[in-house]
């Protein structure tokens, strides 16, 4: 029973962060919230760059070069080819190889 | 006419794919381990349905916590939900019949994938498109948990390193509105204030501290457009 309360207390507040936003604003969206939509985006994916890096260790070895080498693809992939399945299946076969066999 | 929005919105979900299987059977091996079977893995990953939250989930299982910590943990934790729902406001007008279950599948991921100002169909299509491909997202995350904690330890090859998935989404993510996207202040205001409040905060308490930081920053740099028009 304990548990279920948990579980379902995780549930409800997630959603409730998810839907308040469009509860709120759902009559109107003021000019600020419009803008804060338009700029949001790229500052928030990245923020999840940084997220996905913050556990590397830069100081020990191998210094976080298999994940800097595999981004560096990653973004030279994109910038090439413009689709988002390459460069994620091209980085992310090259960061299995980096840390399987070379690292 | 409908089977080609189901192949588009596959074709986006599969960077999801790999990376949901692999991170949902983490989760499912660690809710074995804390003694819960595959029950548990189905509801938790069918209504909380992320990532993090479910990982910081098992300890809160475990440590028995209380509703009210439960609840705090879960606002704390969470709290960048907000601000991914305020910037699809817009985008999610007029989504119709599917716009709840959309809301709640908004994730790090999905967010990323629905944020992309490109969409490969026509407008009429778009809500169908937007719906399937949180649906497929979805369905990888359940698929995924349930199967980890079926497995328990036995894992059937060597996935070292496929989780990277999930970052190689955000880099080309963050690279493609990089590019298509005349005004870099944002994605530079959002990576610097990440990377500042990561070193002053640490790893485990940045993301509050960044998406205030972040905001306030834009906040100040719309008045300032303001001024100057």
């Amino acid at each position: 029973m304990r548990e279920l309360g948990i579980i379902l207390t995780m549930a409800a507040v997630t959603a409730l962060l998810r839907f308040l936003p469009f509860i709120v604003f759902r009559k109107y969206t003021p000019p600020y919230i419009k803008y804060l939509g338009r700029v949001l985006p790229p500052a928030l994916i990245g923020m999840l760059v940084v997220y996905c890096f913050k556990d590397v260790s830069f100081s020990a070895a191998p210094h976080g070069l298999p994940e800097l080498i595999s981004a560096l693809c990653i973004v030279a992939l994109q910038v090439w080819k413009r689709s988002s399945l390459v460069s994620i299946l091209g980085g992310t076969a090259i960061y299995m190889l980096l840390v399987q066999v070379v690292f | 006419m409908k089977k080609q929005v189901i192949r588009l919105a596959f074709k986006t979900s599969i960077p999801v794919l790999a990376g949901y299987i692999v991170l949902g059977m983490g989760f499912g091996l660690l809710l074995h381990n804390a003694g819960y079977g595959p029950g548990w893995a189905l509801l938790m990953s069918v209504i909380i349905y992320a990532g993090t939250m479910q990982y910081v989930g098992v300890g809160l299982l475990a440590g028995a916590a209380s509703i009210l910590t439960t609840a705090l943990t879960t606002l704390m934790v969470q709290a960048r939900h907000l601000f991914y729902s305020i910037s699809l406001i817009e985008k999610y007008k007029g989504m119709g019949k599917y716009k709840p279950y959309m809301i709640f599948g908004i994730t790090d991921e999905t967010y990323s994938l629905m944020s992309d100002p490109y969409i490969p169909v026509d407008k009429k299509d778009e809500p169908l498109y937007r719906f399937l491909v949180t649906l497929f997202n979805h369905c990888y995350w359940i698929t995924g948990c349930v199967l980890g904690n079926l497995l328990g330890e036995v894992l059937p090859f060597s996935t070292d390193g496929l989780e990277f998935s999930m970052t190689a989404l955000f880099v080309a993510s963050f690279t493609e509105q990089w590019i298509t996207m005349r005004d870099h202040v944002p994605a530079i205001t959002g990576f610097v204030s990440s990377l500042l409040c990561l070193a002053v905060f640490g790893p485990e308490r940045f993301l509050i501290p960044a998406l205030l930081l972040m905001t306030l920053i834009l906040t100040l740099l719309r008045k300032r457009e303001e001024a100057q028009a």
